[in-house]
């Protein structure tokens, strides 16, 4: 029982140490935007490397998630002779929620996980310690850009995803279903109200930070070689999906 | 002048510097020795100030290195260049980016002179402007080696630290990388550090040679002063017996 006790108690105390090295981390490298020398091109490449190239996957996923919206809307709505709220019910769910959310999940894992093996294949290959060694901060030539580009994509992102998840769900319900396309945009425009997409793009702004924080933190910090690398990418993935949820909860409770 | 001072340093309980004294001079080429795991990286990435010591001082010109924080220490980083064990070239630059990093980072000079001065040091390493436009990953060790080295100098600082620069390379590229650190050294002048186990070829590249066992210098001379050395461990050492027959 006591082992048990210890063995908790050490697991708790690791967790709190991890965290607040984790927010020393964020702190400091966001603090760091503000120190010269100051690399603009470094900020576009991360912007491309974590916004552009995950676009096609965001455009894929919303369309999907908003036909799958307009399909399960359409039939549950229709029970209740309420076809016409389609376009509200798909709006809300998507700029509330599931943008921000499987946008953040998925930007995680395209994203993350590469930002994660790359900062990490550069510890073990001595690239940061080089840099260091050249007198250039690592923190802030590699981390605090991939940070600020996270920041500005992630809520990008997720507003491409709640644009075009909006249409996959006009396409269903609209072009296949037969609702009117009036009473789809028309219900879309007086139910969402700017407290809404306030709240979306909060959501995204916490979830960008997150994952990109969570995906440099366990590359900057990768030990023992390649296989290092393989663990630390599988923990971003995991770690930045279960905060994205608990954060999800926490900023809902806030907006609702 | 670098001197370290009585510099311990140990990793989860497990001792690898054990009171290391040593005088690197000015000017010259001073190789550390000594077997594989035995401390020679830890030590040299002290002299940078990459690892903190537990005990101990690292002095250049009279400055404590693991005292420096902030601008004194970035400033006292830019007298020195170190060549890693693996390179450590920049995945995501060329050859020639690589090159130029620490031009185009810490210097103002226009582009067209660092183009000037990356082709000079291309040449030196005797590598093509063609290799110039590759990455790190399309070239072959010896490649990546001369590329590191030419990056080291292109500032042409101080004191270049060079961490075991030949391992993994073959008998001819080996000579190749050594007879190029002479060569460079001979034209700049600077202080160096060599880590490598690579016996007899460290000794023609050497000034001094100092030997790493067990946390402490237990040699230290003219390269044919460390040849003469009676301590058993150093001429087994140098002989390249097998480990069971120390114990």
């Amino acid at each position: 029982m006591i082992a048990l006790i210890r063995y908790l108690g050490r697991w708790v105390l690791n967790w709190v140490q991890e965290a607040g090295s984790m927010m020393l981390f964020l702190l400091q490298g966001l603090a760091l935007a503000f120190v010269p020398p100051f690399r603009p091109r470094r900020f576009l490449q991360e912007m491309n490397l974590i916004g552009v190239k995950s676009t096609l996957i965001i455009i894929l996923t919303g369309a999907f998630t908003g036909m799958v919206l307009g399909l399960q809307g359409y039939y549950t709505l229709r029970k209740y002779g309420s076809e016409g709220a389609l376009g509200a019910a798909v709006a809300l769910s998507l700029i509330r929620e599931m943008g921000p959310v499987l946008t953040a999940i998925m930007v995680s894992a395209r994203a993350g996980s590469a930002v994660t093996a790359e900062v990490g294949i550069m510890r073990i290959t001595e690239q940061l310690d080089a840099l260091d060694t050249m007198a250039v901060n690592p923190m802030q030539y590699v981390v605090m850009p991939k940070l600020l580009a996270g920041l500005v994509a992630v809520p990008l992102l997720t507003a491409i995803f709640d644009v075009v998840g909006i249409l996959g769900g006009y396409l269903v319900g609209v072009v296949l279903l037969g609702v009117s396309s009036g009473s789809y945009f028309s219900g879309m425009v007086q139910s969402v109200v700017p407290l809404d997409i306030n709240g979306g793009i909060v959501k995204s702004l916490v979830f960008g930070l997150t994952i990109i924080l969570v995906a440099s933190y366990k590359g900057y910090y990768t030990e023992h070689g390649a296989e290092g690398v393989s663990r630390a990418t599988n923990q971003t993935v995991v770690l930045s999906a279960v905060l994205v949820l608990a954060w999800d909860y926490i900023l809902t409770s806030f907006f609702m | 002048m670098i001197q370290v001072i009585d510099l311990h340093k140990a990793f989860n309980g497990q001792v690898v510097l054990d009171g290391i004294n040593l005088e690197i001079a000015t000017g010259k080429i001073t190789v550390v020795i000594g077997k594989s795991g035995v401390g020679k990286s830890v030590l040299l990435k002290h002299l940078i100030g990459l690892v903190k010591p537990d005990k101990g001082q690292v002095l250049v010109d009279g400055q404590d290195i693991t005292q420096l924080k902030g601008r004194k220490l970035q400033d006292l980083k830019r007298r020195f260049s170190v060549l890693f064990q693996g390179g450590a070239l920049f995945d995501s630059l060329s050859v020639f980016e690589n090159i130029a990093f620490p031009l185009r980072e810490k210097t103002r000079l226009p582009e067209t002179e660092i183009v000037s001065r990356v082709h000079e040091r291309l040449d030196q390493m005797n590598l093509s402007l063609e290799a110039g436009k590759k990455f790190p990953d399309e070239l072959s060790g010896g490649m990546k080696k001369r590329v590191a080295l030419a990056r080291a100098m292109i500032q042409e600082p101080e004191i270049i630290l060079f961490d075991e620069p030949v391992t993994g390379l073959d008998p001819p590229m080996t000579n190749t990388v050594f007879h190029l650190i002479r060569k460079t050294h001979g034209a700049s002048n600077y202080t160096a550090l060599v880590v490598a186990h690579d016996i007899p070829e460290v000794f023609s590249i050497a000034d001094y040679v100092a030997m790493l066992h067990q946390g402490r210098i237990i040699a230290f001379g003219t390269p044919a002063e460390i040849q003469q050395h009676t301590d058993p461990m150093v001429q087994s050492f140098i002989r390249g017996e097998p480990d069971f027959l120390e114990a």
